[in-house]
């Protein structure tokens, strides 16, 4: 613990701190546009200038500068405000006065230090630089005459994300931050350069010219995306979200967003249902909300009902639909619409047990049937942390993609799991914090569950402040779905056996419609989607940013979420919708408002009512583990595409048109 | 006036053949093993008693450098010598010299410099422009390890040592240690934080130590004859022989090998000839190559030429380039073009440099025509100032220096323009 000075204030600092956290840990500002917490130091932009000694008799940059025992600072005197307002006179020589016309007004690291760091007035009399447009893809729009050259775009792609499509050209005043050959940033979390940037060069394209900063209302919550449970701010302006941007959370996203997370949101406004429709004479139909509730009643179910959950349900929803359907009289319900069916006896042995955190720190990892970089971007940053930082070794069985990071493929069948070659057992039984990471591609295949636990106990993956079995969602209802019993032994084939003559859809666009042709189908949702399609009735409902919910993340992290915007016409958030169909059904749901409704579910599921990890306890079912020989399939086909709102939205249609299809989207010409 | 038998450089001027044979007939090669028996440590005191200081400008004492390499390199991490043969700085061309006509020396050098540093191998990373000279060095390092004196139980000293050419591709900013390390790596060349110092983590992350070709060069010699040989020359803290480089307006500009210290006055009437047009015509001299300050002819007639004699100045022995600058000359249009120079070459990653070289010579350009305003030769220094010092490499440094030395010296010339060109400016409301 090294003893340092910082303008006079004696304070210990940790081991390996540099100069630059020694002064924010005595509380001192220290301006800054290249250093950044979560990325390689780069040293580039010499505006962290502080007085050390002993040293040199200059300044040094702090962001790069290990604090040593005995150090005195000076973050004050006069030769440090020079050298501050050298910096910022420099980087503002050529940087256009365009502040009005920039999208990063308002929240601009580069207005805000020069207004607390700078001269007041240039002495540069020449003419400034300008640079030319680059292009970056469909969420990263570029002024680069705006760029400081802080290389922040840079290290993130290469860091992070694992992409190497950002880089510099060019050198001295003419160089220049561009991607590959300009073409798109291939990358699912390119977004967030937008973040790092501290200066309007990079902003983004979806978001362009929409609002100003201070007109927006800002609403904690929680990405229904995927089951990451990224931890998001949601900005809107009266009843419209404009953008959603990611909040620190280092126990899940660190902070960072995917494409996704980010930039669904225009999808929240097009192809909404705003009022209840009824199938008359086999077409949909605009009715009231009483003609709709009148035709559920018509159907006349009885005890007959079932109730499946769609991948973006939170669970209050689940839970008031579960009342509504066990108060009729039935127990029919289920989360997994595309037909998994794995066991589900003990929750432990299908969650992310390692935690999205600690998974940076495994040594030997094996990765079964999933594609990490789509099914969770935040969990595949890790696991690239842990291979980029710390040497770890990453094995794969399944279809072979690219993840960023040097994996070995075993191959693609699924009776690997139960025999591994030699090399990848060895390698796994050597590993002191081994992680088996099984997907939802994986657990599809009959026997492959049970031979994944039987794999963790022979390489000592669960041991004494270690958890290495993990399996990863990518539907941020599971885990919250699964605690709330939405599950039947055999999955969505139990319900269809059960052929339940009313079935409630909630928000649930992936199931095969064709077996409830004998439904009446009911459609909670919020989309029109595919489920919206095959519905008897339509009741609207809020999405997820409509409503206040709680969520649980693959990891078993209880979340809850806030309501930013009202939903749009007739829409009505989904507790109440199941609230009001009860009366008309003439029973009762015990709940009367939100509040109550939320405690209702936390009283039969008390872990529900705790932020936080939930504590599963490691216990191990009974299963067949001899998996069939078969190709693990592939859950995902679309990135960009997964659910009703990403559907809607014209920048995820783009981006998988570009990015994934090869589609060639030509800039408007200057 | 440095005697003939004193020369370390003895076929500086080419007068016979590169080759091995020819080398070995100046005494290169000779015994190398023997110079290596003597022991790891016992060369690098050798070297730190001989009080060689670093050739490529900066002067750091070269034993004292090889001393941080580590004494027991790890298998995985072995140590590596890098030597700079990136000769880009305008004024300075005596290692093309050494490359052209007495490469075996620094390949000799590179051998045992290596062995006593504990080096795994030595990457010599020429400047892509000598296009002959490395050819010469390909060549010369191929004779090298066909004669045995390489590789595998190098010059049969029991020692593994390779030596690889890597040609550079113009970047004057990868002659800077850590940006020709990160070029070597096959990266941008931009120049690194430090700390790390290459001594702990350079070229691949390994324990590197980056020489400049004179000073690698001269080792082989300094062991054979001495380090109170070679101690006898120079001043104390300024010793041995050296290259120096005399361009412009003197009568015969040449690359000779002198005594460190000797007075400027006897190094260009013995060597050059003397300055066109006699003493009288001096106007300034850039006594070490176009990164340092001029100096004005009054100052530098007798001044001794060593890096403490011209620090004294206000300047700089550098890599002991002296250019001559006569009173036919513009002077503020050749500091100009060397502002522009520095504008060209930086590399464009910390702020002051990349913009304030920029600035620096768009305002000489204007000062050179007169378009200006007397304020503005302050502003000028005021950003010199702003750059030196806040950079990660010296390139900023480098850039601002001959400015202030111009403004310091030659102020009243700039003035005189200015006013001629139309008087002082109103300053604008």
């Amino acid at each position: 613990m090294p003893k340092v000075t910082v303008d006079g204030v004696e304070i210990d600092v940790p081991q390996g701190a540099t100069v630059l956290q020694a002064c924010e840990m005595a509380g001192k500002e220290i301006p800054r546009f290249c250093y950044h917490e979560r990325l390689s130091i780069a040293g580039n932009c010499r505006m962290c200038l502080v007085e050390v000694a002993p040293g040199p008799p200059k300044p040094q940059a702090s962001c790069a500068l290990p604090a040593a025992e005995g150090q005195v600072i000076k973050t004050d005197s006069p030769m440090v405000k020079k050298a501050r307002e050298g910096v910022m006179e420099f980087l503002l020589i050529n940087h256009p006065l365009d502040c009005p016309i920039c999208d990063q007004g308002g929240e601009c690291d580069l207005q805000d230090q020069s207004v607390a760091y700078g001269r007041g007035a240039s002495r540069y009399d020449e003419n400034k630089r300008a640079v030319t447009e680059k292009y970056m893809g469909p969420i990263v729009k570029t002024v680069m005459t705006r760029c400081i050259q802080c290389t922040r775009c840079v290290r993130f792609a290469e860091e992070v994300a694992g992409v190497e499509d950002i880089g510099a050209i060019y050198r001295g005043e003419n160089m220049q931050i561009t991607s590959y050959l300009e073409r798109a940033v291939a990358s699912e979390l390119s977004g967030n350069v937008v973040d790092l940037c501290p200066v309007g060069a990079l902003t983004s394209k979806p978001y362009a010219f929409e609002a100003r900063p201070w007109e927006l209302t800002k609403t904690l919550g929680i990405d229904m995306m995927d089951a990451v449970g990224t931890n998001v701010r949601i900005d809107s302006r009266g009843r419209q979200v404009l953008r959603v941007l990611p909040r620190v959370n280092d126990d899940v996203n660190e902070e960072w967003a995917s494409d996704k997370t980010r930039h669904h949101v225009d999808g929240l406004m097009r192809r909404r249902l705003d009022r209840p429709y009824v199938r008359k004479d086999g077409r949909l139909v605009e009715a009231s909300w009483a003609e709709a509730f009148a035709a559920i009643k018509a159907a006349n179910a009885g005890k007959s009902v079932a109730a499946i959950a769609g991948d973006m349900a939170d669970c209050e929803t689940m839970f008031a639909a579960k009342a509504l359907v066990n108060a009729l009289g039935s127990d029919l319900l289920e989360g997994r619409q595309t037909g998994l069916a794995y066991d589900v006896t003990s929750l432990s042995a299908v969650n992310f047990n390692t935690t999205i955190a600690q998974a940076e720190n495994a040594d030997v990892i094996l990765l079964v049937g999933t594609n990490l970089r789509w099914e969770a971007p935040l969990i595949n940053t890790r696991v690239r942390k842990a291979v980029w930082k710390k040497g770890a070794k990453v094995f794969g069985i399944g279809p072979e993609v690219d993840l960023t990071y040097k994996t070995e493929w075993l191959g693609d069948d699924a009776s690997l799991v139960a025999k591994l070659p030699k090399a990848a057992m060895d390698a796994l039984k050597g590993a002191e914090r081994p992680m088996l990471i099984f997907g939802g591609g994986a657990l599809s295949v009959p026997g492959v569950h049970g031979a994944a636990l039987a794999l963790a106990k022979s390489v000592d993956a669960v041991k004494d402040g270690w958890n290495g079995f993990n399996v990863v969602h990518f539907s941020a209802a599971r885990m919250g779905a699964l605690m709330l019993g939405y599950a039947q032994p055999g999955g969505i084939k139990d319900i269809i056996a059960a052929k339940p003559k009313l079935t409630f859809f909630l928000g649930a666009d992936e199931v095969d419609f064709a077996a409830f042709d004998k439904s009446f189908k009911v459609y909670v949702g919020h989309h029109g989607d595919k489920g919206a399609h095959a519905a008897d009735v339509i009741l609207p409902a809020a999405a997820w940013t409509e409503k206040d919910f709680t969520t649980v993340n693959t990891e078993g992290r209880v979340q809850r979420s806030e309501k930013a915007v009202f939903a749009p016409g007739d829409a009505r958030e989904d507790w109440s919708i199941f609230r009001a169909l009860a009366d008309a059904l003439g029973v009762s749901v015990g709940f009367d408002s939100f509040d109550e409704c939320r405690a209702a579910m936390v009283a039969t599921v008390p872990a529900l009512g705790v932020e936080g990890l939930v504590d599963y306890g490691w216990s191990v079912p009974k299963l067949d583990a001899k998996p069939e020989a078969h190709a693990i399939p592939s859950p995902i086909k679309d990135f960009y595409l997964t659910n009703a709102i990403c559907r809607a939205s014209p920048t995820m249609e783009r981006c998988s048109a570009e990015l994934l299809h090869g589609a060639d989207y030509a800039e408007a010409a200057e | 006036m440095l005697a003939d038998k004193d020369r370390i450089f003895t076929n500086l001027y080419g007068y016979q053949p590169w080759n091995l044979k020819s080398a070995q007939a100046r005494g290169d090669w000779d015994k190398t093993k023997d110079l290596m028996t003597r022991g790891q440590d016992a060369i690098i005191e050798e070297i730190k008693a001989s009080g060689l200081r670093g050739r490529g400008g900066a002067g750091f004492p070269t034993g004292l450098k090889w001393s941080f390499m580590p004494k027991e390199p790890r298998a995985d991490r072995p140590s590596f010598l890098v030597i700079n043969a990136d000769e880009s700085e305008p004024g300075s061309c005596k290692d093309r010299e050494i490359i052209r006509h007495d490469p075996h020396k620094l390949i000799e050098g590179a051998l045992i410099a290596g062995y006593a540093m504990r080096a795994r191998a030595a990457y010599i990373y020429i400047r892509g422009e000598f296009i002959r000279e490395a050819e010469t060095l390909f060549a010369a390092v191929q004779e090298a390890y066909d004669a045995g004196l390489l590789g595998k139980n190098a010059a049969k000293s029991g020692y593994d040592f390779d030596v690889f050419v890597h040609r550079g591709a113009g970047a004057y900013i990868c002659g800077e240690e850590t940006a020709m390390i990160e070029s070597l790596e096959g990266k941008k060349g931009q120049p690194r934080l430090k700390p790390p110092f290459p001594a702990g983590a350079g070229l691949y992350g390994c324990p590197t130590t980056v020489n400049n070709v004179e000073s690698i060069a001269v080792v082989p010699t300094i062991l054979r004859r001495g380090a109170a040989w070679f101690s006898s020359f120079g001043r104390e803290n300024n010793k041995g022989t050296k290259l120096f480089q005399i361009s412009g307006h003197v009568e015969r500009p040449c690359v000779v090998e002198e005594e460190m210290g000797i007075p400027f006055r006897d190094l260009i009437e013995k060597h050059c000839g003397g300055i066109r047009g006699g003493w009288d015509n001096l106007l300034a001299v850039i006594p070490g190559g176009s990164s340092v300050p001029l100096v004005p002819a009054a100052q530098i007639m007798d001044a001794p030429m060593d890096f403490d004699g011209l620090k004294e100045l206000g300047s700089g022995l550098g890599t002991a380039a002296a250019i001559v600058m006569d009173k036919s000359t513009d002077v503020v249009q050749a500091i100009s073009r060397i502002s522009y120079f520095y504008k060209h070459e930086s590399c464009g990653q910390c702020t002051p440099c990349r913009e304030g070289t920029g600035w620096m010579w768009r305002v000489m350009e204007r000062l050179r025509t007169g378009d200006a305003d007397i304020s503005e030769i302050d502003t000028l220094f005021d950003v010199t100032k702003q750059v030196e010092g806040h950079t990660i490499c010296a390139l900023g440094d480098a850039a601002a220096w001959p400015i202030q030395g111009l403004i310091r010296h030659f102020r009243p010339e700039l003035e005189r323009r200015i006013r001629e060109n139309g008087g002082v400016m109103e300053a604008a409301e």
